[in-house]
């Protein structure tokens, strides 16, 4: 029952990100709070809904963002993904799966942005694209993640707590 | 009377006398000399008094002090808060104020104010979110401004808040025309927000500083609405048509309160344009 947090967490992260992480810009970059708070959930070890909030955040970014709903859902799902893999290989060492998981993410987000919306007619040059928009966005989230993995734990320690999960 | 009382009573006005010879005068510089002593001695625990009760009374005066700095620092508090709320006042009154008189100027055209309340998640798109939705008559293909120029226009609506495709978007077109020439072109955004002229004819001589304004063709945006102005041209002679960067006129990292023009209704075209396979 307390996995229903999902939805307060990920609608206080969506409007952050629509009103004030999205002003803070690096070049033309800009940090992804859903997708890090995402990535720092799946790589918690007694997680087991990582794909439900994974659909909560695609759910609530799907009113705000005009970006095409199939790279939204590929590109989180494939975060999660990601971190679900690591989550089991890298789990002596939470930081560094942390970002790992961030640094791929990122890049697979952007990349698959890129091609979808190529695919859809918008004109990109790839190397504006990579210089001065993933580059810094990748930056701002690998930044971004030392304060939100810490955060998410303490999270997952409330919603699991060990009596239960033992 | 017996004998001790008899010596008390001779001791006092003995020294009784003393006194009243010395006070008026009588004794001389022997009485200066014992006042100048009584007062020096009076002076002296009069000090040490005032010392001791400037410590007995000093913590309760600290006490008393932090209490006062204290209350004096939240007033302070208190009255930057409100400074920077009349800030924000007057800023946004000047906005509106400006608003006003872009409305005032521009008659034919009917307005709705709205405040810009959180921009598009991701960096690859270029969209703001607005407070107002159908509820206030807002409809997908109006167009947006402010008192400087175009920002704009409405890309979906719900109820309380509708999206805005800016210009400077990636997948943005506006067909435009500079005011100098009278020539058209057509407007398009980038990834980085900046904007730029393309199709421009060979024919014509673009220059920096050149005005942009909306051409209205396509039926997509009323027609004279600022947009920016020239700032590079670039002309290759193999080429087909030149280009030339522009200068928006319109701040788009600052935006906070914008016009939705109401009374404008695009115009759908598709159905005009020429079908790709000819019809048998």
């Amino acid at each position: 029952m307390r996995n229903l947090i999902a939805f307060p967490l990920l609608g206080l992260a969506v409007i952050l990100q629509s009103s004030i992480v999205s002003q803070v810009r690096l070049l033309n970059g800009y940090a992804d709070l859903p997708l890090v708070l995402l990535a720092a959930w799946a790589l918690q070890e007694r997680v087991d809904s990582a794909w439900h909030w994974g659909a909560v955040a695609c759910i609530f970014l799907g009113f705000i963002s005009n970006l095409p709903l199939p790279v939204m859902i590929l590109g989180y799902f494939g975060v999660l993904f990601v971190a679900r893999i690591l989550q089991r290989r890298v789990w002596q060492a939470p930081l560094l799966a942390m970002f790992s998981v961030v640094f791929l993410g990122t890049l697979f987000f952007h990349l698959l942005s890129f091609i979808i919306l190529r695919f859809l007619g918008t004109i990109f040059s790839f190397g504006d694209v990579a210089g001065l928009v993933t580059l810094p966005s990748l930056l701002l989230n690998m930044l971004l993640s030392i304060p939100i993995y810490p955060f998410m734990r303490d999270v997952s320690h409330w919603v699991y707590p060990v009596e239960e999960f033992a | 009377m017996n004998s001790r009382s008899l010596q008390t009573t001779i001791i006092f006005l003995v020294v009784g006398g003393i006194l009243v010879l010395a006070f008026s005068g009588v004794l001389g510089s022997a009485s200066r000399g014992f006042t100048a002593t009584l007062i020096n001695i009076q002076t002296w625990i009069a000090g040490r008094f005032a010392g001791f009760q400037d410590f007995v009374t000093a913590p309760r005066d600290i006490v008393t002090l932090r209490q006062r700095n204290a209350e004096l620092e939240a007033q302070v508090s208190q009255l930057q808060a409100q400074l920077i709320e009349l800030q924000q006042r007057v800023n946004e009154t000047e906005i509106l104020a400006a608003l006003v008189d872009f409305s005032r100027s521009n008659p034919e055209s009917t307005y709705k104010a709205a405040s810009v309340i959180g921009r598009d998640p991701s960096p690859f798109l270029h969209y703001i979110i607005i407070n107002r939705g159908s509820n206030d008559d807002i409809r997908r293909g109006m167009p947006v401004v402010t008192n400087q120029g175009l920002v704009g226009r409405i890309d979906a609506v719900i109820a309380d808040a509708a999206r805005v495709q800016l210009v400077t978007d990636p997948a943005s077109s506006v067909n435009v025309y500079l005011q100098n020439t009278d020539t058209s072109a057509v407007l398009y955004g980038s990834v980085t927000g900046d904007i730029s002229l393309d199709l421009i004819s060979q024919n014509v001589t673009v220059e920096a500083g050149d005005l942009i304004l909306t051409s209205g063709l396509g039926g997509g945006y009323p027609a004279d609405l600022i947009i920016g102005q020239v700032v590079t041209v670039r002309a290759l002679e193999f080429e087909l048509f030149q280009q030339a960067t522009v200068q928006p006129a319109v701040d788009f990292s600052r935006l906070e309160i914008v016009l939705v023009i109401t009374n404008f209704r695009p115009v759908d075209i598709a159905p005009l344009e020429p079908a790709t396979t000819p019809i048998p």
